[in-house]
């Protein structure tokens, strides 16, 4: 048992062990004040079981912990010459099922050692790059203390390609540290008349507690079985996750022997699990739930909830792992071409269908409201101080939901480029579709040729934007002539693709603004010398006669 | 970051230790228990002002979480808090008649006592207002963090600011002395917020809220900012440069991932929307002893007369700090 810290602790499950009848030989780091140490002895001094090994100094990553693990085995095999299997445990590790289960799981399997046991090439377990290289260099200068040296002497010996022979026979292999081992492999390991030369290669290995008794095991063991007895999760910076109270059930039931790390302040824990001894258990370790919820937290610290900007996630550009947390739907120039464009597609998709979010009087929520859900402000000051961040916290807000709104020329430009860039988006634009309200208003002609130029070309630099390569949204542009020509196929495919409902064909179509007149309104933009082109080429009809003829019913093509 | 605009902020926090270190002339000791202080407590710094009626549950609160002794300075209260303060065993208070604003909004106080008395311990630097969450807290204690943000060579830990208000007006229902405020003001707002970076310091700049929804809806640029890192493992060269927004070094604001992970972080409950807020406001346009000549006292005055109505539909009703964490306010990080 290696320990540095929380004698209280040790001591507690020391004294469970051996009230087990389990003898226990104990290591404590050599950094311990002698005080300390000198108490810690003393109190355990009554016990028979427990002896104190050699003390080494063991600094993570270094030697120090295997010629403890050396020393501590060594003293076990003379001194108990009944034990059959060494546990090398740590300090802060605590025994979950009754010790006698651990005894007789492990009298049933007299010649298998359990240690995690892995070749280098295979493994994706290591952190920080160093897999094949810890076997090869040379690591004279402490991680811990001296960062920047050890970063720059590993960069020295790549650069010069250093590499060191391997001793005849090894075959480098990796896994935790805390192993169970019988006293065949561990004695034979122990007695090697080689050991000199594989201690002093494994000196200079970095992290050699990972691979020392797991590269030598192979060489001895007859039957190993590769895995720890130990339930050990780590971050992703490769330091163990600690225990606290509140997995007391979670730890119940993962019915495994020993769990590292736990939190020295987990009374809970410690009253639980070293009182009094639960119903007897045959179960196998299954730690099945602790893996998902680990592997959640480290996915969770490394990429996170897409579309999320928050206090602690606020990712560089092109680092978001999803610019929004869901799709969602822009549309330019519908609205103006169909008169009820958006209560239609709310009823055809059962979207949360908007108007003109980034309108410049104000925001123009579904349903004409003011605040929607994250109480959301309809104020355009606000949305305009941050557009983006207003676009990720509706797609945020409304997870679930799938939301989507008009946009146009007059709308808050920079979003176009944002939602260009999003996979989560799908862009529709009718372009020229913005001359649709000019034609029908009542304004002096030179006001609608000033604006009519200003929009197109506010338009055509949006399409500009849109057609950039690194444009993710998935983008569909018509020219308004190409549009009005067959309306309802393009809108199919829309609507199909938002796909709320289940598919079917489209059984009713939006009203179309009436459109007689409207290349002639064209031509005399032309007249005026302003071309309009984004709309395609539009028929110059005739002019309407007073009393138009009624709007066409709109109608679909069964198929 | 080139090596002159670091060694500016290197000269700039020198000039906050120093303003600090002149300012302790202003802080008169009334009880000092600091010789209590255990290498291994941990501490909790406040300045207070008339807050009596917060400090009884303001102390509980926080006892209970796991702190060990209270540093608070006292800005010439009237309502007796003073003595009530000098009379608990595990607060050391002190008292000020000086400037609150002169002291920047009591961050020179702060950061002297911090200097003198922090130094290696971790510390909370909360207002009498805010209530600090952290995930798990309602399971683990404060030192579980602690020891993991040690374990995790995290020095710093963030904590916005989310605004609590109550449905109907503000002034609807009286708060008592002992009461958690949580029970009169619930509601807040849960994804309005908005955040840049700010180069300067590297901190992020939070705004947002319903402040900035009500008060400040065509000027949201002067709304107050949320983005906090109250809790520290301090050093006696650390500085805050204002209230506990930012702090130099400023590695200390790098409490957000860049690269797309979630780092842990918390939330600071800002019940500062109970009935003492509107004659607060009131004493405010007054004393202007407020950030920014109390601009926001005077648009919160201005406001409150027409319309004290924080809450609205979409408001949600705070239950726990996992309500907290699926709303994205806060995120458990990799701490499981």
């Amino acid at each position: 048992m290696l320990i540095h810290t929380a004698f209280g602790r040790a001591e507690q499950v020391a004294r469970h062990w051996t009230r087990a009848g389990c003898p226990v030989v104990i290591h404590t780091d050599v950094t311990v004040a002698s005080k300390a140490y000198a108490d810690f002895r003393e109190r355990l001094s009554d016990d028979p079981l427990i002896r104190f090994s050699r003390r080494h100094r063991c600094e993570w990553g270094t030697w120090g912990l295997v010629a403890a693990s050396q020393d501590a085995s060594e003293l076990m095999l003379a001194e108990f010459p009944d034990v059959r299997h060494v546990y090398l445990a740590s300090g802060s590790c605590l025994p979950l099922r009754p010790v006698e289960e651990l005894i007789d799981y492990l009298a049933e399997r007299p010649r298998t050692d359990f240690i995690e046991s892995a070749t280098t090439s295979e493994v994706p377990w290591t952190v920080g790059g160093l897999d094949e290289e810890r076997f090869t260099m040379r690591f004279p200068f402490s991680w811990r203390r001296h960062r920047t040296l050890f970063d720059r002497f590993v960069a020295f010996q790549r650069r010069v390609g250093y590499r060191r022979r391997i001793p005849r026979g090894l075959v480098p292999h990796m896994g935790s540290q805390w192993w169970c081992l019988t006293r065949q492999t561990l004695s034979a390991i122990l007695q090697d008349p080689k050991r000199p030369t594989y201690d002093r290669y494994f000196r200079s290995v970095w992290i050699p507690d990972e691979s020392y008794f797991q590269t030598l095991a192979r060489l001895y063991s007859t039957n190993i079985e590769s895995r720890s007895l130990t339930l050990s999760k780590f971050d992703f910076q490769g330091k163990p996750h600690i225990f606290y109270d509140d997995h007391l059930q979670l730890l119940r039931r993962s019915d495994c022997f020993v769990a590292r790390k736990i939190w020295p302040r987990a009374q809970r824990l410690y009253d639980a699990f070293l009182g009094e001894a639960a119903a007897q258990n045959q179960a196998e370790p299954n730690p099945g739930k602790i893996d998902r919820i680990f592997a959640k937290a480290v996915d969770r610290r490394t990429r996170g909830r897409p579309g999320l900007y928050m206090q602690s996630r606020f990712p560089n550009w092109g680092w978001e792992n999803g610019l929004t947390a869901g799709k969602y739907s822009v549309f330019h120039g519908f609205a103006e071409l169909f008169e009820d464009f958006e209560t239609w597609l709310a009823r055809a998709t059962d979207a949360q269908v908007h108007g003109h979010l980034f309108a410049p009087d104000r925001v123009h929520y579904a349903g004409g409201q003011t605040l929607v859900n994250g109480a959301l402000s309809d104020s355009a000051a606000i949305r305009d101080a941050n557009p983006r961040a207003f676009l990720t916290n509706l797609i945020w807000n409304t997870r679930g939901e799938r939301q989507c709104f008009q946009f146009g020329p007059h709308d808050t430009p920079s979003v176009n480029w944002f939602t260009g860039r999003d996979p989560n988006a799908q862009i529709s634009i009718v372009s020229g579709a913005w001359a649709v309200p000019l034609f029908r208003s009542n304004r002096d002609f030179a006001d609608l040729r000033r604006e009519a130029a200003a929009l197109q070309k506010v338009e055509a630099k949006f399409l500009d934007e849109l057609r950039s390569p690194d444009v993710k949204a998935r983008i569909r542009i018509w020219s308004m002539a190409e549009f009005i020509e067959a309306p309802m196929e393009p809108l199919q495919v829309i609507v199909d693709e938002i796909g709320q409902k289940a598919q079917r064909r489209l059984t009713e179509a939006p009203r179309m603004a009436d459109l007689a007149g409207f290349g002639q309104f064209l031509q005399n933009l032309k007249n005026q010398g302003m071309h309009p082109y984004l709309m395609g080429d539009f028929p110059v009809d005739p002019a309407p006669r007073r009393g138009a003829t009624p709007a066409k019913k709109p109608y679909l093509i069964k198929r | 970051m080139g090596v002159w605009q670091s060694y500016r902020l290197r000269l700039q926090r020198r000039r906050w230790r120093i303003r600090a270190f002149r300012k302790r002339r202003n802080l008169a000791p009334v009880a000092n228990r600091t010789d209590q202080i255990r290498p291994s407590d941990l501490l909790l710094f406040s300045t207070a002002r008339n807050e009596g009626v917060r400090l009884p549950y303001f102390l509980k609160y926080y006892r209970e979480m796991g702190v060990n002794h209270f540093l608070i300075v006292d800005n010439d209260s009237t309502d007796g808090s003073l003595d009530w303060l000098a009379s608990q065993p595990d607060v050391s208070v002190w008292h000020t008649r000086h400037s609150y604003k002169r002291a920047r909004f009591g961050v020179d106080w702060l950061n002297w006592l911090q200097m003198k008395y922090a130094h290696g311990h971790w510390c909370l630097v909360v207002d009498p207002d805010e209530l600090f969450l952290y995930p798990f807290c309602d399971t683990r204690p404060l030192r579980a963090l602690t020891d993991w943000l040690d374990a995790s060579s995290i020095k710093s830990f963030s904590a916005m600011l989310l605004d609590m208000y109550p449905k109907g007006r503000i002034d609807e229902e009286p708060y008592r002395a002992g009461q958690d405020p949580l029970e009169v003001a619930p509601w807040f707002d849960a994804g309005n917020y908005t955040i840049t970076r700010n180069p300067r310091f590297g901190n992020l700049w939070i705004q947002g809220g319903p402040r900035s929804r009500v008060f400040f809806p065509e000027a949201p640029e002067k709304a107050p900012a949320l983005n906090k890192i109250p809790l520290v493992k301090w050093d006696r060269r650390y500085a805050y440069v204002s209230s506990t927004h930012m702090l130099l070094p400023r590695g200390l604001n790098l409490v957000y991932d860049e690269w797309g992970g979630e780092k842990a972080s918390g939330v600071l409950l800002h019940t500062k929307f109970l009935d003492t807020f509107t004659s607060k406001a009131e004493e405010e346009l007054t004393r202007r002893e407020h950030y920014g000549a109390s601009k926001e006292y005077v648009a919160y005055a201005a406001g409150l007369k027409e319309n004290p109505q924080l809450w609205c539909k979409w408001s949600e009703r705070y239950i726990n700090w996992r309500q907290l964490e699926i709303l994205g306010l806060m995120s458990k990080g990799n701490w499981a």
